[in-house]
């Protein structure tokens, strides 16, 4: 009580644009103050370690090009997601879905005997038809007997990552690599085109950049966006309405599952050049996406910006590993503190508090 | 190897690698029966493990490590009950961001542990007389750890009280209708604080297992997924602590005999059983009313306001 | 019954008790002054209600009068923004409903709170931690509930699982759990609304021992019948006030109905002569079973024409949902057929028979009509979307939207700050006005409405009421289901009554006789007038 009036904490009816938007940067901010203290609990500057990760990831040359190839696949997969979760679908699985787009783009590149300027287009579309299938199989046992998606695609991410542990250890081990657990080096004509001078393989930026104003029409001016948004919102009404549910699942998971697979596609013909340990073909870009995806409110246009401000974190994270001696991990503390704090404010766009005079006696 | 002693070593590496698995799915399925899913388990397994180490390491008291590493799991739950029950936060994702929290305070904090044997891991014990029945003898009497048996008699306590106590009844109300509990004066949020928190302990105490017990090393990202064959445990065993016995140590059989049969079967192949078998488990369970007899509680992942609207 | 001197001790000592303790009627229970507000509406605006000790009272009203919200903020589910309650002289704070408990007040729900994948016993016993230790007794439960269900004729199978239950078991375990806890004063909150006529009798013999024995019972309805029937006193609220506390003996349903509405109720509706047209609808033994997997439907016939209404009576539950479910495409028929004019409608689905002319007005406008967090616009063309003028070729034409909201906004009086307002934000009667400017505008041939002006105030219920008799003077087939009698007889031209998923027999409205129905709507009696 404060003389007289009552501290009230009440639904907020509406949220504006700019209230969601505040809260989200205010969060950020939160959240690097709170990894500052962290810093300086290991008796690092929390200045210091900010300019050596802005340095490192803006600074040069080097640096803008390497955040950028960090945040193509969060860009691709990102733009999935905005789908995946406006249908309601919660896609834990983009790790796996981008997997068996790795595989399906290395087993093209490798042993598919197409003339070699297929090889690229296939590639994209066997990496986005891989990734779709592996994304609409959960999506079917949700509509159709109504098993829990998390649980299904978190559990499709391990029977994919063992899939590529089988294969490169076993059919597509390769004999020119001296014992490694590793595939062949792709042929030339398998490998993505960088930009000059740097590792950026801008195919897959080019289908991400276009994915994402492509989704943003889709879902706001067409009839099959106006679908899954009902279906997404109000299941019994979309049904109530003759819409679908299990086309409209389908059909987002297969785009969401799919982006996810041209993102392997990049980083196995793009990045590395061939087919390695599933850890090291996706550096949990799965999960981050989840936050980019989360953070971009699902709105694919704005994923272009928060991917970018993710592969920040990552590109930062390569750097003060070298410099400050801090382990890759770091950005996993980054990533969990960020989603942290973005989940946590979403209470203030929920609620908001009132003063209220509070009737007497 | 003669065929006793194969089933001996299986079985008994089967008890050793089956206790952190059963510990953990304790601990989720009481969380998720109050109906918090809570999938950091692989982040508080892990931080678990570091703790356990660096303070067995350094005290040279191993269960003195077990124990910090079941306060360190509890407190690091408390974070996604925080968001996940007062602030009403989307579960899955704060469960995502405790997973990669706890992987990543891990792999800092535990950067230069790595390479150093533990010197006085968690002592095993071998009952005298019970050890020399044929078979069973060697398999659960001999060189096995305290923490084995803990494991087993508290899953069977679990059971016992999630079914028989007045608390498990509340536990089961709340994740099943929290309004109904709620109305019947059960507080819903003291409950799931509780059950998040037992989830925790349990996998701290896991994780601690791992790095003081059974390969008493650290080594980054050791727990390996074990965190995650944890959530699927919990689906394989409809949320019931003894079915989650069984299959801890058939999940914890299937990882051993992976790298035993390696000549005759893809190791792959058995370790991604657990994850298929999850699946398999959840398609079976869909039908109607086996569905309300043994399937998940009902508010699972839903946050609870009182119906103020 | 047994005998008065081998009651058990305990509880039943207790209230004797406290009844020899105060000669004159003590009020048992004193709400003073109670006010509840949530955002944009008054639930309850200074309420005052005195429940005598050992009465049946009635708190009678019309959908959203706060009869519900005043009853909680009794059981403590919520906290009052001002006044008191007074619990036998004494001022009181219930923070809780485990506060109300320890009062010894205990309330009965409209919907159950219970938890169907525990037992009977389990759902009685959660929460008592006090009384029952950690550890359960079930023997010691199981004792209790068999003396309790003997005394007051509630018996029950205290080991089956609540989800295996029937309707009115339920509601037995529901009460079970309140008497288990002693208490003394018991709320009940609409309990007639899932109960056949048969059942209803069996709840107010039992209400009437309970009252023998010394409780005291507040009981929440907005049906007159029930009021008259049962209570001694009432208590008659509108918009959140209290408008006066009579004596049941000493009045009568059409004074306490225009203490309900605040005037003089029409009973009749204007309307044009019954002048049936082409046969609009048939349906044919139509068989059908519900989500538990139980038959819902059996070997229903009836016909529908054009220019009528045909009012589906019935308690909720005996097949009506699963009526609508089929004719509109959401629920497969296992036999039988529905024909629209020359359409066979079995196996289509929900959008072919929405494009062939059938409007749909579904029971839970809310969860099921609209989608709550779109714009008034975008939930207009919920159904009209995929063709011309609203979509062309992929796209949709917003400007188009937009004009056909303002359209509609005007024509039915939608009350909105612009149409770009989230429906979540709309009044319960801005919603069905949303829902039928979606539905009707198409010029529908049948319309199927289910329980439409459910919780409405009474200037959206009138309205929507004339919004049928007009389709019906345009020509349409009007199917209105309904759980209000009153309603049913006032617009109908001709009646269905459904029990257990079969017509027991189809009359005219102005010849229908309101026992003869009840009759019917219990399964008693099957009529063969009617087509």
């Amino acid at each position: 009580m404060i003389g007289g009036r009552r501290l009230r904490i009440e639904r907020r009816p509406n949220a504006s644009g700019w209230v969601v938007f505040a809260v989200s940067v205010g969060a950020i901010i939160v959240s690097l103050i709170a990894i500052g203290v962290f810093f300086r609990g290991f008796g690092v500057s929390p200045l210091q370690a900010y300019r050596e990760l802005l340095r490192g990831a803006l600074g040069s040359r080097l640096g803008i090009t390497e955040t950028i190839r960090r945040s193509i696949p969060l860009l691709a997969i990102g733009v999935g997601l905005t789908v995946a979760f406006r249908a309601l679908f919660w896609n834990i699985g983009a790790e796996g879905q981008l997997l068996i787009g790795a595989i399906a783009g290395t087993g093209i590149a490798l042993y598919s005997g197409l003339p070699g300027w297929m090889l690229i287009p296939a590639m994209f579309v066997g990496g986005f038809a891989g990734g779709a299938v592996w994304g609409t199989i959960p999506a079917a046992l949700k509509v159709r007997l109504g098993i829990n998606d998390v649980i299904t695609t978190l559990m499709m991410n391990y029977v994919a990552i063992y899939l590529v542990d089988w294969l490169i250890h076993g059919p597509w081990k390769g004999p020119t690599m001296r014992g490694f657990a590793y595939t062949d080096r792709f042929p030339a004509a398998a490998i993505l085109p960088k930009l000059t001078g740097t590792r950026i393989h801008w195919p897959t930026l080019a289908i991400g950049l276009t994915a994402a104003l492509l989704i943003y029409v889709l879902v706001r001016h067409t009839r099959m966006g106006f679908e899954i948004r009902v279906a997404g919102e109000n299941p019994e009404a979309a049904r109530y309405s003759g819409i679908s549910q299990m086309k409209v699942t389908l059909l987002a998971m297969a785009l969401s599952g799919g982006l996810a697979g041209i993102a392997g596609v990049g980083e196995v013909a793009g990045v590395h050049q061939m087919l390695l340990g599933p850890g090291q073909v996706s550096l949990g870009y799965g999960y981050t996406a989840i936050i980019v995806a989360w953070l971009a409110r699902r709105n694919p246009l704005a994923v272009i910006l928060t991917a970018f401000l993710f592969g920040v974190i990552m590109r930062g994270g390569d750097v003060i590993k070298v410099s400050l001696g801090l382990p890759f991990q770091l950005v996993n503390v980054f990533n969990g503190v960020i989603l942290f704090f973005l989940i946590g404010s979403e209470v203030l766009i929920r609620y908001r508090l009132r003063l209220q005079a509070v009737e007497g006696g | 190897m003669g065929w006793e002693s194969w089933v001996i070593t299986t079985f008994s590496r089967t008890l050793a690698y089956g206790t952190p698995l059963l510990l953990a799915t304790m601990g989720e399925i009481y969380a998720e029966r109050s109906g918090v899913l809570n999938l950091g388990v692989e982040g508080m397994m892990i931080l678990g493990a570091y703790s356990a180490f660096s303070v067995a390491y350094t005290t040279g008291n191993a269960w003195l490590g077990i124990l910090v590493a079941a306060g360190v799991g509890g407190a690091f739950s408390m974070i996604h009950a925080f968001a996940s029950i007062t602030l009403r936060a989307n579960q899955v994702v704060s469960g995502l961001a405790l997973t990669m929290l706890g992987l990543g305070l891990a792999g800092v904090l535990g950067r230069g542990w790595e390479g150093y044997p533990l010197m006085r891991p968690l002592s095993k014990v071998t009952v005298p007389v019970l050890e020399r029945i044929p078979i069973i003898g060697p398999i659960f009497f001999r060189g096995q750890n305290l923490l084995v048996y803990v494991a087993i008699g508290l899953s069977v306590l679990l059971w016992f009280v999630l079914f028989r106590t007045q608390i498990g009844v509340r536990i089961r109300a709340v994740g099943e209708d929290p309004a109904t509990a709620d109305s019947l004066g059960v507080s819903v949020a003291r409950v799931r604080y509780a059950c998040v928190f037992v989830g925790g302990v349990l996998a701290g105490v896991a994780g601690g297992y791992l790095s003081v017990a059974y390969r008493p090393a650290w080594t980054e990202g050791m727990t390996a997924g074990m965190g995650w064959i944890v959530i699927a445990l919990t689906i394989f065993a409809f949320w019931n602590p003894l079915l989650g016995m069984l299959g801890a140590y058939f999940f914890a059989a299937l990882y051993h005999l992976s790298f035993r049969l390696q000549t005759w079967v893809a190791p792959e192949l058995l370790k991604a059983m657990p994850y298929a078998l999850a699946i398999l488990v959840l398609v079976v369970v869909s039908r109607g009313t086996l569905q309300k007899r043994m399937g998940a509680p009902a508010a699972l992942t839903l946050p609870y306001t009182r119906g103020e609207e | 019954m047994r005998p008065t001197g081998t009651r058990s001790p305990g509880p039943e000592k207790r209230r004797n008790v406290e009844i020899r303790a105060s000669d004159a009627p003590s009020a048992a229970v004193e709400l003073r002054g109670i006010v509840k507000r949530f955002p944009g509406v008054v639930a309850n605006d200074g309420v005052d209600l005195s429940v005598r000790r050992g009465e049946i009272h009635c708190l009678l009203g019309e959908n959203g009068a706060g009869k519900t919200t005043l009853m909680r903020v009794l059981y403590g589910l919520y906290q009052p923004d001002g006044g008191e309650i007074w619990l036998g002289g004494r001022p009181v704070r219930i923070g809780s409903p485990r506060a109300a408990l320890a009062h010894r007040i205990g309330m009965v729900h409209q919907h159950f709170r219970l938890v169907p994948t525990l037992s009977v016993e389990e759902n009685v016993v959660l929460g008592l931690h006090e009384r029952t230790g950690p550890f359960l007794r079930f023997r010691g439960v199981r004792r209790k509930l068999e003396r309790l269900g003997e005394e007051y004729g509630l018996r029950i199978d205290s080991g089956a699982k609540v989800w295996q239950l029937s309707v009115g078991q339920q509601q037995r375990v529901e009460i079970l759990k309140a008497l288990y806890r002693e208490a003394d004063v018991l709320i009940m909150d609409e309990p007639t609304s899932v109960l056949t006529p048969q059942e209803v009798d069996g709840l107010f013999a039992t209400l009437r021992t309970l009252v023998d024995d010394g409780l005291t019972i507040v009981f929440i309805t907005h049906k007159l019948d029930e009021v008259m029937r049962v209570s001694d006193r009432v208590t008659v609220l509108r918009r959140g006030r209290a408008v006066s506390t009579v004596e049941t003996a000493r009045t009568g349903k059409a004074e306490l109905a225009r203490m309900m509405v605040g005037r003089e109720v029409v009973f009749r509706l204007e309307k044009e002569p019954h002048a049936p047209g082409d046969l609009v609808l048939e349906v044919r033994d139509l068989q059908a079973t519900n989500d538990r997997g139980l038959p819902a439907l059996r070997d229903v016939s009836f016909e529908l024409r054009a220019g009528e209404i045909l009012g589906v009576a019935g308690v909720s539950g005996n097949g009506q949902q699963e009526l609508c479910e089929v004719i509109t495409g959401l629920r497969r028929a296992a036999k039988g057929s529905a024909a629209l004019m020359t359409n066979d409608l079995t196996g289509c689905s929900a959008r072919q028979i929405a494009d062939l002319g059938v409007a749909h007005v579904p029971t839970e406008r809310i969860r099921v009509g609209t989608v709550p967090n779109m714009s008034i616009r975008e939930n207009l063309i919920l159904k009209s979307y995929r063709t011309a003028p609203f979509c062309r070729w992929v796209f949709l034409d917003e400007g188009a939207a937009r004009r056909n909201a303002c359209r509609a906004i005007a024509e039915y009086g939608i009350s909105a700050p612009s149409d770009g307002t989230p429906a979540k934000l709309l009044s319960g009667g801005n919603i069905q006005r949303l829902v039928l400017a979606r539905e009707l505008c198409g010029a529908p041939r049948l319309v199927i409405a289910a329980h439409p002006t459910y919780g409405l105030d009474v200037g959206a219920t009138e309205q929507i009421r004339q919004v049928l008799l007009d389709q019906r003077a345009r020509g349409a087939g009007i199917l209105l289901i309904s759980e209000d009698l009153d309603e049913i007889l006032q617009l109908s031209d001709r009646v269905l009554v459904l029990c257990a998923g079969r017509v027991m027999g189809t009359l005219d409205a102005d010849r229908a006789d309101v026992g003869e129905i009840g009759l019917m709507m219990a399964g008693a009696q099957r009529s063969e007038v009617g087509e």
